[in-house]
């Protein structure tokens, strides 16, 4: 199965993080996600720009409006995620477990739906 | 004819009751689902009813493992209108586990039912999800009888049921014991999950009823089915010990009306020695195991003191208070606190007492907790204050749920303002 790991975690909190912390962080994703891919679970990943930099859209009536922001206003935001193959939930809550922003932030983990046939 | 009719029948009957729990767990292990896997055992039932009045199979659990799931792949086949890839997939499980299935081997069904227990229990479904689903998968209840401990509807409960099951099917929740790094924390959550039952048996929080036998028997039960498929572990023979010490007073603990019976009053003489023989062995077992110090143990071991004791000034207060102190470093919480602080009122006196409680209702966590307000009330009437020990019960009152509490509390009322 495949499963979305979303990287959740304040904002705020993150933008104030020291430099040198940064940098250590920063190489332990790249340490992770190289394992994964090595272990054949990674399918997708990025880092996400702040939600000071998010739209949100909408389609009323055939009309489309645009605001700024996220969709909600959260105590913890998504900043993340990877996109991976686990055999099932328990492998997708270890690889989960295993991202460096989970000892800070959390990480949600969704089950994506199979495609119909 | 007659006669030898009914006796197969009586038979039967006895082996449908022994073997519907393993005969699930393994089919649920065969077929991917939990729904199938009911309907194929239901199958696989009535088919042994119909054909085994000419005589039993010589193994009528691998009989009725095989019925079921012969009917259910036929299930599968037949419901060409509705295939889609998840009933291809479940045929090909189904398929590829047909071959395997003589195993008459005792540990191949233990496994399973301990892959049932861990996929009711798994930590991604809501923790009184994950009890209905234990009594219902586990210990084989109708959805009705589960409802009725939870004083819910059985809609409401049979809603709860399918969701649970949804959520393990979509989420792709293992059928699987976990591997050693997560098998203690896991074990933890099925532990609690059977506590929870033996406690919402136990002290119904809502309601008429002090105590729900059924319940308190069912955990009991899933404690000795734990205990024989992880066997000298700890944390599962103290929950049990537990469990048996607390059910040996339970007809002790409520007056022919329905009243609360503290401990100090209860009739000593209607314990169940064989439980108490039993719990105190387990929780002996229990401490013997080394580097594994269950908190259930402890509870336990504070629990034995209790029944050891032949009249109540017997008890040995001084190492209760000393194994609440060992519970808080394990497990700090403000309801340990609040029975350390009763423990200390016997050994030290209710104005130490009182100190300790004032200092935890002073953090203000548990202020809504309707026992904290009793205690409370119950050292300043010993201490001889009682206008505010009458305070503190009415506060306890304007908290308590439990009818039995409710009256309990209105009489301690009553004996102060006389």
């Amino acid at each position: 199965m495949q499963y979305l790991l979303m990287i959740y975690r304040n904002e705020a909190e993150f933008a104030a993080t020291p430099p040198a912390e940064l940098a250590a962080m920063m190489s332990e994703y790249t340490e992770f996600t190289k394992g994964i891919i090595q272990a054949g679970q990674f399918k997708a990943g990025d880092r996400l720009k702040p939600t000071s930099t998010a739209s949100t859209v909408r389609v009323r009536n055939g009309k489309v409006t645009t605001t700024d922001g996220p969709f909600a206003e959260t105590r913890e935001q998504l900043g993340g995620y990877y996109l991976v193959e686990a055999k099932n939930l328990d492998e997708a809550i270890g690889i989960a477990a295993r991202i460096p922003g989970a000892r800070v932030g959390s990480i949600e983990v969704r089950p994506i739906w199979a495609p119909a046939t | 004819m007659m006669s030898s009719a009914r006796k197969v029948d009586r038979e039967v009957e006895e082996i449908f009751r022994r073997e519907a729990g393993r005969v699930l767990a393994t089919l649920i292990r065969l077929l991917g689902d939990f729904d199938l896997a009911e309907e194929a055992r239901q199958e696989a039932f009535t088919a042994a009813v119909e054909q085994w009045t000419a005589g039993l199979p010589a193994n009528p659990r691998a009989w009725l493992i095989n019925t079921g799931r012969n009917k259910a792949i036929d299930r599968i086949r037949r419901d060409i209108v509705f295939r889609t890839k998840i009933f291809d997939r479940e045929l090909a499980s189904a398929e590829a586990d047909a071959a395997a299935f003589d195993e008459t081997d005792e540990a191949v069904f233990g496994d399973d039912r301990l892959r049932l227990i861990f996929t009711c229990c798994h930590p991604a479904l809501k923790q009184e999800a994950q009890i209905a689903l234990t009594l219902r998968e586990v210990c084989g209840l109708s959805t009705q009888a589960v409802a009725r401990g939870f004083l819910l509807s059985e809609e409401t409960m049979a809603q709860r049921l399918v969701r649970a099951k949804k959520k393990i099917r979509d989420a792709g929740i293992p059928y699987e014991t976990p591997e050693p790094p997560l098998l203690h924390e896991r074990l933890q959550g099925v532990l609690a999950v059977v506590y929870g039952v033996f406690t919402e048996g136990y002290a119904a929080t809502t309601g008429t009823r002090l105590v729900d036998a059924e319940l308190c028997g069912e955990a009991i039960r899933l404690g000795y089915l734990l205990d024989e498929l992880l066997p000298n572990n700890a944390a599962v023979l103290g929950l049990l010990a537990l469990m048996l010490l607390h059910d040996a007073r339970r007809a002790a603990r409520e007056s022919l009306t329905g009243d609360v019976v503290l401990l100090e009053d209860q009739d000593r003489t209607v314990w169940d020695q064989t439980e108490i023989a039993e719990g105190l062995r387990l929780v002996d077992r229990s401490l013997s195991i080394s580097g594994q110090l269950s908190v259930y143990a402890v509870q336990a071991a504070i629990a034995a003191l209790h029944v050891r004791a032949l009249r109540k000034e017997d008890t040995d207060w001084p190492q209760i208070v000393g194994l609440y102190e060992v519970l808080l470093r394990l497990q700090p919480s403000p309801v340990i606190e609040l029975n350390h602080a009763v423990a200390v009122s016997m050994v030290d006196g209710a104005a130490r007492a009182l100190d300790l409680v004032d200092s935890l209702a002073a953090r203000g966590q548990v202020s809504q907790y309707h026992l904290l307000h009793a205690a409370r009330g119950r050292f300043l009437q010993q201490l001889g204050r009682l206008g505010e020990a009458g305070h503190a019960y009415r506060a306890a009152l304007s908290y308590a749920a439990l009818e039995p509490e409710r009256r309990f509390l209105r009489a301690r009322i009553a004996s102060i303002e006389v």
